[in-house]
């Protein structure tokens, strides 16, 4: 029996490999430009949300190429993750798709910032092969509907907002996220302000107890199924529908118009918020004011301890959400998500401030 | 039988062998530990009733374990009983039917069915097998559909594909072990069986149960590996926490609901009642090994007894 399996050349490219591996990671980042003060680069840990990983992950890139000094490594481990990591100190910072709880803030070791990166949304996807028009939905009608009391496409309540839609005698099949979500969190944030019935029987969270429907894993699972099936209705990032080529609603705003997500409508809706966003920014932006803003937005925000022990990590993480809020917000369309307007950013670079950094 | 003076190497063998097996009970104890630790909001909340309660609400914080020991039983019961008489139907032939030549492509095969990651089950499951279901049940007649094994409404996902899903991945374990263990069988069982006029049906028969104790130990195996499976089940089954009886119900199962649950488990509570769903789990398991256990040790024994009358026999290992 031969013991040496791998032939010699793979064997070489292999110690080639782990040599090359091991002398750049002495040098580290060779390319720095920076006159900074002290040379070495300066590695930064987060965790937490999945859904604004894309344009993070995009924006640690982008940054890591301005800045080859600071590196910043992110893991998309959850909200709730990200939550008890930041506080109990495995991580630098957190990120989050729902705002902490006051208890839970009160439970923090030290004082967390929560800083809004990015605005998503979410959209109500149908499959109805009969019907070619975009639907129209009131808050109070999905509301309804995920509870399990209007059970056909043809009922008069969907009929009323949707005059001249011819809709199909179907049952209507539910589909929600069986898995632990931000986007979970937005949609029944918003139902649960629209429809006091459902603020009574189900709730908010990232988990709730469904009355009726299918689960889907992930934004990917609830799209499959959705596809799948005729008469279908769930819940998703509008990435996923644009995607999956499925088509979604408007929902009607609280100035009563009809909106469809898309960059712009969702940056309005945060606009219309931003009167009422306290100081600490932990708010809800569904259902806001607003003739143009789509109804069912939410910001996702970064937790950033205030008092942190180790400085320069500290001056080097708030140099880059700078960055993030400002140039770094160009990026967010291209990855399917809103940008903040500038009444928020303004707010935030003010807050910023308080961070500890020297 | 003659045993030799351990020397100094046999206190070192010894040695090597006793500390992995003592690592492995400790391992085994250290889980159970840890776990009950980590759920002790929730044991101390509900008590045994966590085993009985049907409500799963992470709001209210009400959370009760019944529906998904249901659906993880049910849907691992219904795979093995599509898989158990396919994969001894497969070990059978392979080992006396199938020719000579195809035999090493056709056990390459089935092997190869073992190595295929869950993940890509559940997408087959989603793209195929939920499409099937859902045609299956659109064809049966109304008055079946009326009856409490297939109501409801047609999705497509449910606890049925689930159980297809599974049975088509534990079919590799159980007939690879079957076909070992029927391999064992001595030759002059089968020949026996023909020299006295059997056919070659009444010969597999005999083989099989001179075997039948191998044979349940394997279907434990492919039961276990059913118990634990996350990603092709939580892809296909619905995850609805309802235990129904209908096969064409969305359900929900133990490791489904940890994987979906725990990643944004925020409050306390929460986490902890998933961490005691995977305390039930590794009871459930450890109580089905233990009872296969004691089936494997009764069959054996009765048939111990039995060889100890045959003189025979009683030659063979």
């Amino acid at each position: 029996m031969q013991i040496d399996i791998l032939p010699r050349w793979l064997r070489r490219t292999m110690a080639l490999g782990v040599l090359t591996v091991a002398v750049s990671g002495c040098s580290g980042a060779d390319g720095a430009a920076e006159p900074a003060a002290d040379a070495a680069p300066v590695d930064i840990t987060g965790a937490g949300a999945t859904f604004p990983y894309p344009l993070y992950s995009r924006w640690f890139e982008e940054y890591n190429r301005r800045h080859p000094d600071v590196r910043i490594n992110y893991q998309a481990i959850g909200s709730g993750g990200g939550i008890r990591q930041v506080q109990n100190g495995t991580v630098f910072f957190g990120a989050t798709d729902g705002p902490m709880t006051d208890e839970q803030l009160a439970a923090s070791p030290e004082p967390l910032l929560h800083l809004p990166t990015v605005i998503g949304s979410v959209v109500p996807a149908y499959n109805l092969p009969e019907v070619t028009e975009r639907l129209n939905f009131t808050g109070p009608l999905l509301a309804d509907i995920f509870l399990g009391r209007v059970t056909r496409w043809n009922d008069r309540a969907i009929a009323a907002v949707n005059p001249g839609v011819a809709l199909p005698d179907r049952d209507i099949t539910v589909v929600h996220r069986s898995d632990g979500s931000g986007t979970t969190f937005v949609w029944v944030d918003y139902l649960s302000k629209v429809s006091p019935a459902w603020k009574e029987q189900v709730g908010v969270g990232t988990s709730v107890k469904w009355p009726v429907g299918i689960g889907g894993k992930g934004n990917d699972g609830v799209a499959g199924l959705v596809k799948q099936t005729a008469g279908a209705i769930g819940y998703m990032e509008p990435a996923y529908a644009r995607q999956n080529g499925i088509p979604f609603g408007a929902v009607q705003n609280a100035a009563g118009r009809f909106v469809a997500s898309s960059i712009e409508s969702v940056t309005a809706a945060a606009d219309g918020a931003a009167a009422t966003i306290p100081d600490d920014f932990r708010v809800s932006i569904t259902n806001p004011p607003g003739d143009a803003a789509y109804p069912i937005a939410s910001f996702t925000w970064l937790l950033i301890r205030e008092r942190p022990d180790d400085v320069r990590q500290s001056a080097a993480l708030v140099e880059f959400v700078r960055w993030a809020l400002t140039e770094g917000q160009r990026f967010a369309p291209e990855l399917g998500y809103s940008p903040l307007p500038a009444s928020v950013v303004e707010r935030e670079l003010a807050a910023l401030e308080r961070v500890r950094v020297r | 039988m003659r045993r030799s003076r351990p020397g100094r190497t046999d206190g070192v063998f010894r040695l090597l062998t006793t500390v992995p097996a003592l690592l492995v009970v400790g391992l085994v104890a250290a889980i159970g530990v840890v776990l009950c630790l980590d759920a002790r909001l929730s044991i101390a909340a509900f008590g045994a009733g966590f085993w009985t309660r049907t409500d799963w609400d992470p709001i209210a914080g009400q959370f009760g374990a019944f529906p998904f020991i249901w659906g993880t039983l049910y849907s691992s019961g219904l795979a093995l009983l599509i898989a158990a008489p396919v994969s001894i139907g497969i070990a059978v032939f392979l080992t006396d039917v199938c020719p000579h030549r195809l035999r090493a492509p056709l056990v390459f095969l089935t092997e190869l069915l073992a190595a295929i990651p869950s993940i890509v089950y559940g997408l087959w499951g989603i793209f195929v097998l939920v499409p099937a279901v859902r045609l299956l049940q659109e064809a049966l007649p109304p008055r079946i559909r009326a009856l409490p094994l297939f109501e409801g409404p047609t999705v497509g996902v449910s606890l049925l594909a689930a159980a297809l899903v599974l049975s088509v991945m534990v079919i590799p374990y159980i007939s690879s072990v079957t076909r070992e263990v029927l391999r064992a069988v001595p030759r002059h069982q089968w020949e026996g069986a023909y020299a006295l006029g059997a056919t070659r049906w009444e010969a597999t028969r005999v083989a099989l149960r001179y075997a039948r104790v191998g044979i349940v130990g394997a279907v434990m195996l492919g039961f276990g590996r059913a118990v634990g499976e996350t990603m092709a089940v939580t892809m296909v089954i619905g995850n609805s926490p309802q235990a129904s009886w209908s096969v064409f119900a969305p359900q929900y199962t133990m490791a489904a609901v940890i994987a979906n649950e725990f990643a944004e488990a925020v409050e306390d509570l929460h986490l902890h009642a998933l961490v005691e769903i995977g305390l039930v789990l590794f009871t459930t398991t450890l109580m089905v090994n233990v009872a296969s256990r004691a089936l494997i040790w009764q069959m054996s024994r009765d048939r111990r007894r039995r060889l100890a009358q045959c003189p025979v026999a009683a030659e063979t290992p």
